[in-house]
């Protein structure tokens, strides 16, 4: 089946998310559309899928004209899509999911799941997913639930899969066995709609790479393009891919972790024995896969977890049973994983937000007034300093991009000594223009002497920045290792392998990364 | 697959959670209650008759000894109350006979202590049982209207509202055209109308559902009110006499001991209940139309996403909740009495909505549940009557401290459907 999109257009009120998009996808091909975060990409999908309707352009399914009402119409011209946030419900089991919408059923409307398990399984087979038709959704691993998804729409008969950014939420390892599937469903005919920001796999398995900037085309590219060509025409000037730094000029150890241990809320134990320490003017980057205890890990590091045991210290001082006000005004510096949620008030103003944790001290306060005229002095230079881009400090922050909000945070973060950086996911969300720009903004602060911890889901950053490298698998430390670790053996440890184990592994199968379709 | 798949440490040590709740509460209650009803209860004997007049065969009259079954019950329950905190201390949960069969000791070891305890210690088992049924008639119906709404996304604060404006159709419509079954089917249509405004408001105005139920109820307490005092009053014989809907009773299964007069002595109302538990049931967990239903209740977009039309699918179920609602509220003013009189629902809409969430959002939980509070509610009057120990007053508040315990969560822990209560927009 051809697919063919003729100047879509798809706009939210004044804004324009897609704006004269023309898009070809040949039968059978994989197609990838490349582009920022908030470049329309997944505004074009949904137009495509039916969920929005465009501002003006058409669809043709080969060369005849479609009109998409809802996702329904798009399944029965042969669309099917796995969305970012999958659309599994949670409670269902894998043939309950599979089967909502296209039920199969006897007399009465009584259900008829045993048509739709046999359905799964012959999928399931074809492909290799091991699949289990009455597992219940929850319970199955990230990689396993895509999976799910990818039966959804093949049991629809799908003949163009679009896939928006599927392996955002994937071990490298699930990311190689996807971009393995994704070729044998090629092969079986089905055209596939990549939808990425990530050079690596979109050069990996494409055959056509189409460049979306600011909800418009920017061009074609073979996969055999430069990825700094890549970058270059996603970002829309010359970028720098690659990280200059200084080797770590580690001191003495002042952050220390031992023995710690979060439960939950629900009475999981999601951070598990953790004990490691931090030098000053180095980087730990955490890395895993999301969920599996960062988040609680620099929650009770901040003293916003309540069922905390063992002990932090920093500097020799316990900071285990503060109050975040005492952590915070003992030199710690944090960037919270949403910014819009917990590193922001969007509703204030940029110069409101940079003072968030200091408006009660000199010179911000005086007694128990506040002085504007310092708070706006030092909003001025910050947003000079950080280049924030925005017409003014009495903006409100939700007028700002991502890139432009996660530099505020920053700012403010970084806008006093510190004795301990901590930043979660810095960079998630942020245009690669900013990204270079924040990286710097951290490896300075190293530089400064500042033990630096980074929690980030993402290898390519975690590489990047890191000295040293902690994974975290279901709460617990599988290893520390260097910097230079290769790719894949960080991979196999954020599924729970432990580091020797993996680098055996590695040893046996160097070209793993390569997945090679045999 | 080319790649071969990482190997995974066999060892991985599952972080399985430790809730103390259950063996903790189960203890407190068990020492509790071999104290209370065992050491400390009455030495009378406590009668308990099985069978009535009209039965078939006639079992004899069970006869127990007061402090002697306390003690034993009493043990029986810490017993389990051990195996719950060994599993506990084992990492495992508590499986769910446990609760069930503690509570079943409980609820005969209080029957014994108090019946012991009072001026006859005497009670008819068999009336006990019909009666819980009985009160529990209309709190069945509001509670899988609560169902109803509640597995499609919708919050139902508005059960009391829908029984109350039943009841007083039922009644009213009865009374003018002298008959019975054009009243039910006024009741279900009363229920409907209170639940397309709440549909309305709550799924196309995205009004909060919490508020627009409370000002319903409120609403239809006024609107019934005020026509009560106004045209029923006025003329009592000819908008207040409803008539009774007749009980119909099944040859020969009705005079099997116990379940005879409760499964084969009712009124189509409550015939209707078995029905409407059942067909809700089957509806919800079997068929297409309940698997929809399901997905738009936990997770809207992905139903979105599917070609199910979410909102008119909640509204739909909303509706229809209400009518199986207004039905409940006949057996107000058509079975138990016949006439209406002001806030003659008394706050069960309230219970039924404790029912659902104790029952967990299932159909048949809910229908336990109900006949639970029910259970209470006979019980308070019966034991009024025989004349107990405990002051008429605690006894008048055991159904609702039944509910909280209920709602608080004493058996393990329920979980309401993912998008019970946010309306749907899409995008």
């Amino acid at each position: 089946m051809k697919l063919e999109l003729q100047g879509i257009s798809k706009a939210f009120g004044s804004f324009y998310a897609n704006e004269d998009i023309d898009l070809v996808v040949e039968e059978g091909q994989i197609h990838c559309l490349l582009g920022e975060n908030g470049a329309g990409k997944s505004t074009l999908m949904n137009v495509l899928y039916g969920l929005y309707e465009p501002t003006a352009g058409r669809i043709l399914v080969d060369g005849k004209p479609v009109v998409f009402r809802g996702p329904g119409d798009a399944m029965a011209a042969g669309i099917g899509m796995v969305h970012q946030h999958f659309m599994l419900v949670p409670v269902f089991t894998v043939a309950e999911n599979v089967a909502l919408g296209a039920e199969a059923t006897k007399a009465g409307g009584i259900l008829d799941l045993e048509v739709t398990r046999k359905k799964i399984r012959e999928i399931s087979d074809k492909y290799g997913f091991d699949v289990d038709p009455d597992a219940i959704v929850e319970d199955l691993p990230v990689g396993v639930q895509q999976r799910v998804e990818i039966i959804k729409a093949l049991v629809r008969n799908a003949e163009v899969l679009i896939l928006d950014e599927p392996t955002a939420v994937l071990t490298p390892q699930e990311t190689d066995e996807l971009l393995d599937i994704m070729r044998q469903l090629k092969s079986n005919g089905t055209s596939i709609v990549f939808i990425s920001h990530k050079l690596r796999e979109v050069k990996a398995v494409s055959d056509v790479i189409t460049v979306i900037r600011r909800g418009r085309v920017v061009g074609d590219a073979p996969p055999e393009a430069e990825t700094t060509e890549l970058a270059s025409m996603m970002v829309g000037r010359e970028v720098k891919l690659t990280m200059d730094k200084e080797p770590a000029n580690p001191g003495e150890a002042t952050f220390k972790v031992k023995n710690l241990s979060v439960i939950s809320s629900t009475g999981q134990r999601v951070v598990d024995d953790l004990s490691f320490e931090i030098h000053r003017g180095e980087i730990l980057a955490i890395a895993g896969v999301q969920g599996n205890g960062q988040t609680e890990l620099t929650e009770a590091i901040l003293g916003i977890q309540d069922r905390v045991t063992g002990s932090i210290t920093l500097e020799g001082k316990e900071l285990l049973g503060r109050s975040v006000k005492q952590v915070l005004g003992s030199g710690i510096g944090f960037v919270p994983e949403d910014r819009t949620v917990d590193g922001l008030v969007p509703e204030f103003t940029i110069a409101e937000n940079l003072v968030l944790d200091l408006y009660d001290k000199a010179p911000f306060a005086k007694g128990i007034s506040m002085r504007p005229a310092e708070v706006r002095k030092n909003a001025e230079s910050r947003v000079a300093e950080f280049d924030v881009r925005t017409p003014s400090a009495e903006n409100l922050a939700s007028s700002l991009s991502g890139g432009n909000q996660q530099k505020v945070v920053m700012a403010r973060e970084l806008s006093r000594p510190l004795r301990l950086f901590i930043a979660s996911q810095p960079t998630r969300g942020v245009d690669v223009g900013s990204i270079e720009f924040l990286h710097r903004r951290i490896v300075d602060e190293r530089d400064g002497g500042t033990p630096v911890m980074i929690v980030s889901t993402e290898l390519d950053e975690v590489m990047q920045l890191a000295d040293r490298i902690a994974v975290l698998y279901k709460g617990r430390l599988i290893g520390i290792v260097g910097a230079d670790t290769p790719r894949d053996v960080l991979g196999l440890m954020m599924a729970g392998v432990s580091p020797s184990e993996a680098e055996s592994s590695h040893q046996d199968n160097p070209d793993d990364m390569e997945g090679d379709f045999a | 697959m080319s790649a071969p798949a990482p190997t995974l440490p066999a060892k991985l040590r599952p972080l399985a959670p430790v809730s103390w709740k259950t063996p903790i509460m189960l203890s407190v209650i068990g020492l509790l209650s071999l104290v209370f009803f065992g050491f400390a209860g009455s030495e009378q004997t406590a009668t308990f008759g099985i069978s009535t007049g009209g039965d078939v065969f006639t079992l004899p009259d069970l006869v127990v000894p007061g402090i002697a079954t306390g003690i034993v019950l009493g043990l029986g329950m810490c017993v389990l109350a051990g195996y719950s905190i060994f599993l506990a201390r084992e990492h495992r949960p508590t499986p769910g006979w446990v609760p069930m069969v503690f509570a079943a000791l409980f609820i005969f070891a209080f029957l014994v202590w108090v019946v012991s305890g009072a001026r006859t210690p005497q009670i008819s088992l068999a009336g006990l049982i019909a009666g819980s049924v009985t009160l529990a008639v209309p709190l069945v119906f509001g509670s899988l209207s609560g169902v109803l709404c509640e597995r499609a996304g919708v919050v139902n604060i508005a059960i009391e509202g829908q029984l109350l404006g039943g009841a007083f159709s039922a009644a009213i419509i009865a009374s003018v055209t002298g008959s019975p079954m054009l009243g039910l089917l006024a009741a279900a249509v009363a229920g409907a109308l209170v639940s397309v405004v709440l549909a309305i408001f709550s799924i196309k105005y995205l009004v909060n559902q919490i508020i627009v139920g409370v000002v319903l109820n409120v609403l239809v307490s006024g609107i019934t009110g005020f026509l009560f005092t106004t045209v029923m009053q006025e003329d009592p014989e000819l908008y207040n006499s409803p008539g009774r809907l007749p009980v119909i009773d099944i040859p020969g299964l009705s005079a099997i001991p116990i379940i005879g007069p409760i499964l084969f002595r009712q009124s189509i109302v409550g015939y209707l209940m078995y029905i409407a538990v059942a067909a809700v049931w089957i509806g919800l967990f079997k068929t297409r139309w309940g698997l929809r239903v399901r997905a738009v209740g936990e997770h809207p977009k992905a139903a979105d996403t599917l070609g199910i039309k979410v909102n008119t699918t909640r509204f739909v179920n909303v509706v229809l909740g209400g009518a199986i609602a207004g039905i409940g509220g006949s057996f107000f003013t058509l079975v138990a009495i016949d006439s209406f009189t002001k806030e003659i629902s008394g706050g069960r809409g309230f219970i039924a909505l404790a029912a659902v969430i104790f029952g967990r959002w299932n159909p048949i939980g809910a229908f336990f549940a109900a006949l639970l509070f029910g259970f209470a509610d006979n019980l308070q009057s019966i034991l009024t009557i025989i004349g107990t120990p405990v002051p008429s007053q605690f006894m008048a508040m055991l159904p609702y401290v039944v509910t909280v315990f209920a709602v608080a969560g004493l058996v393990g822990k329920s979980r309401a459907p993912a998008a019970d209560g946010e309306p749907y927009v899409k995008g």
